[in-house]
């Protein structure tokens, strides 16, 4: 029984820091780099030894209709694999970036919190613990994007903390709903019990969820708080953030209750399509206009997160393993992204790209993997973006949304565009830069590196051997809707 | 009836309330108010006229209490409530210290 070391194994390590960690941090960063070592492993193992299968864990050995469970399925364990392994990268890239705050060890005391919470969200097969679990997520969260402790941080975390406080009372209000229509708590019982309700019940209890989980997602209606929380924060915070957390808290969630426990209603469905293109379109256009490097990438996981939903909206098996396979590229190039930004602050001192000129002979890794990420986000083949982007649009166009996949193939011109700009004036501009303020070192080279590398690798999961042990039984998992409960109650 | 509609209209007061308030205290009290109003909920739909505080004793038949589960949930929410007003009191003081105001239209370095 392996699924509770998915939370057990972070939140030891989180209060285990305090007593290891003295004064030097050293204790702490070899204690958080080992859990998260411990989790990727786990996960790995999750995902490639259970096969397909579905793991339940009984808490306390209680059955279903009152006992809380952790159901460990193909979709989950791919979210684990995610978040372990942007997780252990940003640790590694931490352990340089953060020392110029000071060697404090309550920073990876925090990391790991948000971790047991993005873990347990993804874990759990609860509805109330999914709640528990995403304002543990979020209280890391904020306390993290306010850690460097400058005026503008406290107002990002601010305007956040305001926006998680009305997406917590929706869903709480979302779950009081189903609780008094169902009298059941665990995702499973109120898949099979939803199902003989009236459909008016689920409209209102998907317009909650929508509204509740569409602000973690920060999809273009609800995305006002995103750009700046995820830009005030440190580079390593702001990785997990925009890479894994928004996915974690808003799209995972949103998928698993739409599809597995709402059984895709189409109306729903046609909500995510015109959230998606909005939010292509306007995420894409906002980030064109930015000057500050963190503030870009920012609206462009706005644009991103556009895509999955678009994908999702679709329905059909394509669209859905295009949604699951952008989460992965997404994640793994805009936290190279914000690592990129974070080096070349570090090294220069400022985010503005006017600022910036020609570093690619001072920082040839940071170049060089800038490059690639770029590349990758905005679709060139042979990186991993350009096969999930055209598993999208091909998806689209079977679907008969001609004019979706147009807006999509748009979106992917502008965002070109806009890491055209990148390029020219933050990297390989015309004014050669003669020093740097500060120094990039190995660890933060290595964690770049590593995801330069897995922007090639995963684009392997596109060849028809790979796709059907790593994304098919993924996808299998979400279009076998309301399966999920009867695999789940075992029956 | 009246009673779910009285809790929504809470719900929407707070709602209202960090909408349009400027000072960052009010805001916090809006937020407050929207999780009460979510709590209240939660309790109002465990609850049964007439029924019982939900003890099994002899002779006593599980249909004429209230539900339990409801209040233990609502303790949960509160202490989540507590902790997030906590969080955003003190993000308020620090933002004090920094820009000397609470009115949210002054303290405005992020924008766009």
């Amino acid at each position: 029984m392996i699924t509770p070391y998915f939370v057990i194994i972070p939140l030891l390590a989180a209060f285990l820091i305090p007593f290891v960690a003295k004064r030097r941090d050293t204790g702490a960063v070899l204690l958080s780099l080992a859990a998260a070592a411990a989790l990727l492993g786990l996960s790995a193992y999750a995902f490639f030894g259970l096969s397909g299968e579905t793991l339940v864990y009984r808490m306390s050995a209680w059955k279903l209709p009152i006992g809380i469970n952790l159901v460990l399925d193909a979709f989950t364990s791919f979210m684990l694999i995610m978040v372990s392994l942007v997780a252990l990268t940003s640790l590694m890239y931490s352990v340089k970036y953060m020392r110029r705050f000071d060697r404090d060890w309550r920073y990876y005391s925090l990391f790991m919190i948000l971790v047991v919470g993005m873990n347990g969200v993804v874990v759990t097969g609860d509805l109330f613990n999914l709640f528990v679990f995403m304002e543990i997520a979020l209280f890391a969260a904020l306390a993290l994007v306010a850690y460097g402790g400058q005026a503008h941080e406290f107002e990002a975390s601010f305007k956040y903390a305001v926006m998680a406080s009305i997406s917590a009372s929706l869903i709480l209000l979302a779950i009081a709903v189903v609780y008094s229509a169902t009298s059941t708590l665990g995702l499973a019982t109120i898949s099979l019990s939803l199902a003989r309700q009236s459909p008016l019940l689920v409209l209102w209890v998907g317009g909650l969820f929508l509204a509740g989980f569409g602000l973690k997602a920060a999809a273009m209606p609800f995305h006002a708080w995103l750009p700046d929380a995820h830009s005030s924060a440190p580079s390593p915070i702001s990785a997990m953030l925009s890479g894994v957390l928004i996915k974690t808290l808003g799209v995972y969630v949103l998928i698993r209750l739409f599809y597995n426990v709402l059984g895709a209603p189409r109306l729903f469905l046609d909500i995510f399509l015109g959230l998606g293109a909005v939010s292509i379109l306007a995420g894409v256009l906002l980030a064109v206009g930015q000057w500050d490097i963190k503030r870009l990438l920012a609206y462009h996981s706005i644009s991103q997160i556009g895509y999955i939903f678009l994908a999702m909206g679709l329905g059909t098996t394509l669209g859905m393993a295009g949604a699951v396979y952008h989460m992965i590229n997404h994640a793994v190039f805009k936290s190279l992204l914000f690592y990129n930004a974070g080096a070349l602050e570090t090294a220069l001192g400022t985010r503005d790209l006017r600022e910036m000129g020609n570093v690619s002979k001072l920082l040839p890794v940071t170049s060089g993997t800038s490059m690639i990420a770029s590349l990758s986000i905005s679709g060139i083949p042979p990186f991993n973006g350009f096969f999930s982007k055209l598993m999208i649009i091909v998806a689209a166009v079977q679907a008969g949304q001609p004019l979706l996949a147009l807006v999509a193939v748009v979106g992917s011109l502008l965002t070109l565009a806009s890491f055209m700009k990148v390029q020219r004036y933050g990297l390989r501009g015309g004014r050669p830069v003669e020093k740097l303020v500060g120094h990039v070192d190995g660890a933060m080279k290595t964690a770049m590196i590593i995801l330069a590398v897995l922007c090639l690798v995963t684009s392997l999961l596109v060849v028809p051997g790979i796709r059907e042990v790593t994304l098919d039984p993924v996808v299998k998992v979400i279009m076998d809707k309301t399966a999920y409960a009867t695999s789940v109650l075992g029956k | 009836m009246t009673l779910y509609i009285l809790c929504f209209a809470l719900f929407l007061v707070g709602l209202y309330g960090i909408l349009t308030k400027r000072d960052l205290v009010k805001i916090i009290l809006s937020s407050g108010i929207m999780g009460y109003a979510g709590n209240l909920m939660i309790v109002l739909f465990g609850y049964r006229r007439g029924a019982v505080y939900p003890i099994l004793e002899k002779g006593k038949e599980a249909a004429a209490m209230v539900d339990p589960l409801p209040q233990a949930l609502v303790l949960t929410s509160i202490v989540i409530e507590l902790g997030v007003t906590a969080l955003l009191a003190a993000l308020a003081i620090r933002l004090f210290q920094k820009y000397r105001t609470y009115d949210i239209t002054k303290i405005r370095r992020l924008s766009g």
